[in-house]
């Protein structure tokens, strides 16, 4: 068990380095292919000619003249030990790990721009993740228990067609519906659950019922395969045989074991949501981290931009990692 | 291809049973895995629905140029200026009932530069399916090259290739694609050059899906006899990898194509949704739907239209899709 962990633990860094090395290297791409100095992607301007002597005193302050593999342990280095941030003129600014670097475009430190975004995302994925686990679960056992039924045949000819529903249709079909149309909800924004709880419900609602609308059809399918095939094994009869109500074997021996995969797929998707939320949340004008993401890449501002992507994998990571362990601790089967 | 039972059917057995006709023999014919599926491809009336919906959307993609002319008008006319103008000059909206339908443009034309929403429909969909069937392509020629090489060698070129592979699905794709597109684009801003990058960063996060399910039924068909048999005649690696592996390959291939084509067509409309797609004025639909999020109280019928087009397209290669599968698989009762 503790080589298994150990063995995985490790494939987490691989991967959180490999995507470090990658993002590293479309900072380097950006200023190489736009022929332009990297100091203008990382403060948002080109503060002095280019043939200055300030110039090139703010091209060795930043590091850029360095050789590549120092400009990316100065990157790395950054992000685990912390750094110091000066461009040369304001107060220096002391940076602790994790340290994402410093956002001069919109004069924040990336990390306080990204605990800023954070909150937003979180009561995105956080709600999304328990509305469609629940209808999906639901959805996919009443079609699994009467195979070819009506119940049956709607529940997946609707997931089917749910699947193919892009959010950035659903979304704003929802909103002109729901806002424009009914005027049951207001058009707002986020807002804090910390400032007004029921406003905040109000202003996610919307949000949440999309992203679910897709995952719960995802879930539904998955549910639906799992329970049929559990639903045929011998142990189901035998329970049956025993006189136990049907729902009771539904629930306690069907459903129990079907969950398992549909878990472990629901730890997957919780890590890539962070990513994947990008297009929600700009739909409904939420600032989060995948709202950060488009802004800082419309902006151009590469600090914002690598920290997100960061964040994500790190996400990711934990999230394929924490599935992997405890699915191992669950099924006995599963061994390295 | 080694023949199984299953694949052995008796057929003219209701000729066989007439009372009172002429009797003849029984005769067993072997049926090809292919004429079976065929036939219960045929029977699927969604599948069919599906196909004919495909066959078509191909058609007006492949003949845009030709449709658009014959229905006489093009995306690229505005008429939002002159007396020509078919918007309300106060507010720039189209004028007329639902977006401004008329006969001369059936599903009306777009807010503020007035341009023709059929036409534009039409362009959308060579756009969306050249950039999803060439990414499908690009993951296709990856993910079963490699996948393949991975089963059959094994050893330290399968570790590495399935290793490369875990890393690619634990990426946060989108974010990456998001970056990628937007830094890559600095090389060239031509049209094509949007094009190729869409298909690259689509088909490139998407091949080790493709790769696992190849790597694993290659894994298992590498230890069947008539491999075996093939080597016994003396046949050499890459023979047997195209000639005996690759033919039992197709059915989850094709399975795959069709059921990750809608992936990508989503995609495009994602990135394009998110403005790292195709740039104006090449159409698409995921662009049309960005622009028509600013006008959604006032002209609800322009999110509508493409919105209907992509769910259309999308949906009708999932049931296809769907279909193929049930009709491939040995042990569907379909």
């Amino acid at each position: 068990m503790v080589r298994f962990i150990l063995v995985r633990l490790l494939g987490a860094v691989v991967v959180l380095w490999v995507v470090s090395v990658v993002t590293f290297l479309i900072f380097q791409l950006a200023p190489a292919l736009s022929h332009t100095s990297p100091v203008y992607y990382y403060i948002g301007k080109i503060p002095f000619p280019q043939d200055s002597i300030q110039f090139k005193a703010l091209v060795h302050r930043f590091g850029f003249d360095l050789p590549l593999y120092a400009q990316y342990w100065h990157f790395l280095s950054g992000i685990l030990f912390g750094q110091t941030i000066t461009d040369g003129v304001s107060t220096p600014i002391q940076c602790g790990a994790p340290c994402f670097g410093y956002s001069f475009r919109q004069n924040q430190l990336v990390g306080t721009l990204l605990l800023q975004a954070a909150p937003v995302s979180i009561s995105l994925c956080v709600g999304a993740a328990i509305l469609w686990l629940i209808g999906g679960v639901t959805v996919g056992t009443f079609s699994a228990l009467k195979p070819g039924s009506f119940v049956d045949r709607v529940g997946m000819t609707g997931s089917l067609a749910a699947v193919s529903l892009p959010i950035f249709f659903t979304g704003p079909l929802l909103l002109l519906v729901f806002v424009y149309t009914l005027g049951w909800l207001p058009d707002v924004s986020y807002v804090p659950i910390t400032q007004d709880p029921l406003q905040w419900l109000r202003s996610m609602i919307l949000p949440w019922l999309s992203l679910a609308f897709l995952y719960a059809a995802l879930y539904a399918r998955l549910t639906r395969a799992n329970m049929m095939e559990t639903m045929g094994e011998d142990y189901i009869r035998t329970a049956r045989a025993k006189g136990l109500p049907r729902r009771a074997v539904v629930v306690r021996h069907g459903l129990r074991a079907a969950l398992t995969p549909v878990v472990t797929i629901f730890g997957i998707d919780i890590g890539m949501l962070i990513g994947s939320t990008v297009i929600t949340e700009t739909v409904f004008n939420l600032r989060g981290l995948g709202y950060l993401s488009i802004q800082s890449i419309q902006q151009q501002d590469l600090p914002v931009i690598m920290g997100v992507t960061i964040v994500a994998a790190v996400v990711l990571v934990l999230a394929n990692l924490i599935v992997d362990i405890l699915y191992a601790v669950i099924d006995p089967r599963v061994t390295v | 291809m080694s023949l199984s039972p299953g694949e052995l059917e008796v057929v003219a057995q209701s000729d066989s049973l007439r009372v009172g006709g002429e009797q003849r023999e029984r005769s067993i014919v072997g049926r090809s895995l292919w004429s079976i599926a065929w036939r219960r491809l045929k029977k699927d009336r969604v599948a069919v629905s599906a196909g004919v919906v495909i066959i078509v959307l191909i058609l007006v993609a492949v003949f845009a140029d030709a449709l658009s002319a014959l229905y006489g008008q093009s995306y690229l006319t505005q008429h939002n200026v002159g007396p020509g103008s078919l918007l309300d000059p106060a507010t720039n909206m189209p004028l007329g009932v639902l977006g401004g339908i008329s006969p001369t443009h059936w599903l009306g034309v777009t807010p503020v530069l007035g341009e023709d929403i059929l036409s534009l429909l039409m362009f959308g969909a060579r756009t969306s399916l050249i950039i999803s069937g060439l990414a499908t392509l690009l993951s296709l020629v990856l993910g079963v090259s490699l996948g393949l090489i991975a089963g059959f060698y094994r050893g330290w070129v399968d570790t590495v290739i399935s290793r490369v592979m875990d890393v690619l699905l634990s990426f946060p794709t989108l974010l990456l694609s998001i970056s990628l597109i937007t830094v890559l684009s600095f090389i060239s801003t031509a049209e094509t050059m949007r094009f190729a990058l869409i298909i690259f960063v689509l088909g490139f996060f998407g091949w080790p899906y493709i790769g696992r399910i190849v790597r694993g039924q290659v894994l298992s068909l590498r230890e069947k006899e008539f491999v075996d048999a093939a080597r016994s005649l003396g046949a050499s690696n890459a023979r047997i990898m195209v000639r005996e592996i690759i033919p039992n390959l197709i059915g989850p291939i094709l399975v795959y194509t069709t059921l990750t084509i809608p992936n990508n067509m989503l995609g495009e409309a994602g990135l394009s949704f998110l403005g790292v797609g195709v740039v104006p004025p090449t159409p698409s639909w995921g662009q049309m739907l960005s622009d028509a999020g600013n006008y959604l109280q006032i002209d609800p019928m322009y999110l509508i239209l493409p919105g209907l087009a992509i769910f259309i397209s999308v949906l009708a290669f999932n049931l296809f899709g769907d279909g193929l599968r049930d009709a491939l698989d040995p042990k569907s009762t379909r």
